[in-house]
């Protein structure tokens, strides 16, 4: 049992060291973004999310009276910036952006879903739409504004 | 499984669970796909032998979230059945029932021959768990930039049905019910995709209450750590270990003599496949180590299968 517990410490000490390796070292590189298929990439996977996103009865009502053309080059931008790529996202804050909706954490997770089938589409690996995904998440503090 | 046969048991629950889903919005189910964890033997939403900060089912703010479950467990001379449910408010609390009926094999008939009492043979266990958990602050999932893991609190009141044995625990200073109390704290490092749960549980059960509650001479809470680790795999599959201590109280009971009742901490190896949010199955390796060493004496390692259906 001893044997059990100390390689159990040994496995759980390794995966907080593998995170804590992972939040920490991906600082300045733009190997994410490179991965996404840098600007030619996520210029695609926008055109497709976007089509999925008004496809979906849960993310059409916030999404079919938008100027469209517009926040596909918004998200492409924030996309390339918090991927590490040579953007930087003009324009309101994501607080500001998103004040005239109400949307909760439901709503957030079903956006996460159909960007997560997209990424799927354009065959962007698992691994790599959660690193994308980990940059993405905590916007949730700005963009959930009802309960 | 033919395909046709997966869609079915994904469809299948959708039905069961329309009921609740039609009072809500149309935008039921707002959680991501395995964030509302499995069943675990307790009943609670967490890995599948410890309870997680996750709440059962995938509710979130304003809405209900669900979950039923049945796992078998068998090692090599014992059995365990278990059923249960747990519903969740707003992915805030989570109320949880379970019950556990484990098949004591070639315990019950040696008790038989040691008592001279036949009652005794094909002696089963029961138990029955209602649980209930809060989520106190975090987002395991979420709030990937930052250390801040999902905090729940919780508690398990415990009521075993142990049938004749109910006697021979009373005489040895367990109680028949007993109340569980923990604190748990899950991550998911998303970058990664590894999850981490801690959870620290004060207890009195011998067995997890299948033996009763406390002994003579070792009567108080005992805090227990409990750990999962798990990696994803894919946004369907999830595969990782558990470990959990547990009490020793009957360690210096010796009528059926010296280290007869000594207990081991638990451990298990484990892969939960979710092919939608409606259905999830859960296989696992586990070690239960010595249960009554002085009749069984080999580790029982063993197969565990539990099948959820979730709203």
């Amino acid at each position: 049992m001893t044997r059990t517990l100390s390689c159990l410490a040994r496995t759980l000490l390794l995966g907080a060291a593998l995170a804590a390796g992972g939040a920490h070292a991906q600082a300045s590189d733009d190997a994410l973004y490179q991965q996404l298929g840098a600007q030619p990439g996520l210029v695609k996977l926008m055109d497709d999310f976007m089509l999925r996103l008004l496809a979906d009865p849960r993310m059409n009502p916030f999404f079919k009276d938008v100027d469209q053309a517009h926040v596909k080059a918004q998200l492409v931008a924030q996309f390339c910036q918090v991927s590490g790529g040579p953007c930087r996202l003009k324009g309101p804050d994501m607080k500001t952006a998103h004040a005239g909706m109400d949307i909760n954490k439901n709503n957030f997770n079903a956006l996460v879903e159909v960007l997560q089938q997209s990424m799927d589409a354009q065959g962007i690996p698992f691994t790599v739409q959660n690193r994308l995904l980990a940059k993405l998440a905590p916007m949730h503090r700005d963009i959930v504004n009802t309960p | 499984m033919p395909l046709h046969r997966l869609a079915l048991a994904c469809a299948l629950p959708l039905a069961v669970a329309a009921w609740p889903a039609a009072a809500q919005s149309s935008t039921h189910g707002g959680k991501l796909l395995l964030t509302g964890g499995v069943s675990s033997i307790d009943g609670a939403a967490g890995g599948g032998l410890t309870p997680w900060a996750l709440t059962g089912g995938y509710g979130t703010a304003g809405e209900f979230g669900g979950s039923a479950f049945a796992t078998r467990v068998k090692t090599r001379d014992y059995g365990l059945n278990d059923y249960g449910a747990a519903i969740a408010w707003g992915d805030r609390i989570e109320l949880s029932l379970a019950h556990q009926d484990f098949d004591t094999g070639p315990v019950g008939g040696a008790l038989a021959g040691a008592l001279g009492n036949p009652a005794f043979n094909d002696l089963r266990l029961k138990q029955d768990i209602v649980g209930l958990k809060l989520r106190v602050a975090g987002d395991a999932v979420l709030d990937s930039d930052t250390w801040m893991p999902q905090l729940a609190v919780g508690l398990q009141y415990k009521k075993a049905h142990s049938g004749p044995l109910a006697d021979v625990l009373a005489a040895f200073g367990a109680k028949d019910s007993g109340t569980d109390v923990y604190v748990s704290a899950t991550k998911l490092f998303l970058a990664q995709g590894i999850l981490v749960n801690a959870t620290l549980r004060a207890t009195k059960a011998n067995q997890n209450g299948l033996l009763g509650f406390g002994a003579t001479g070792h009567d108080g809470y005992r805090l227990q750590p409990e750990f999962s680790l798990a990696y994803l795999f894919s946004r369907t599959v999830a595969a990782g270990i558990e470990y959990r201590s547990k009490p020793d109280n009957l360690r210096d009971n010796t009528a059926l003599g010296a280290g007869a009742l000594d207990e081991d901490d638990w451990a298990d190896l484990f892969v939960a496949w979710a092919p939608c949010k409606n259905f999830s199955l859960t296989a696992a390796y586990v070690d239960l180590g010595k249960i009554v060493p002085g009749v069984v004496t080999r580790r029982q390692t063993g197969a565990y299968l539990s099948a959820q259906i979730a709203f």
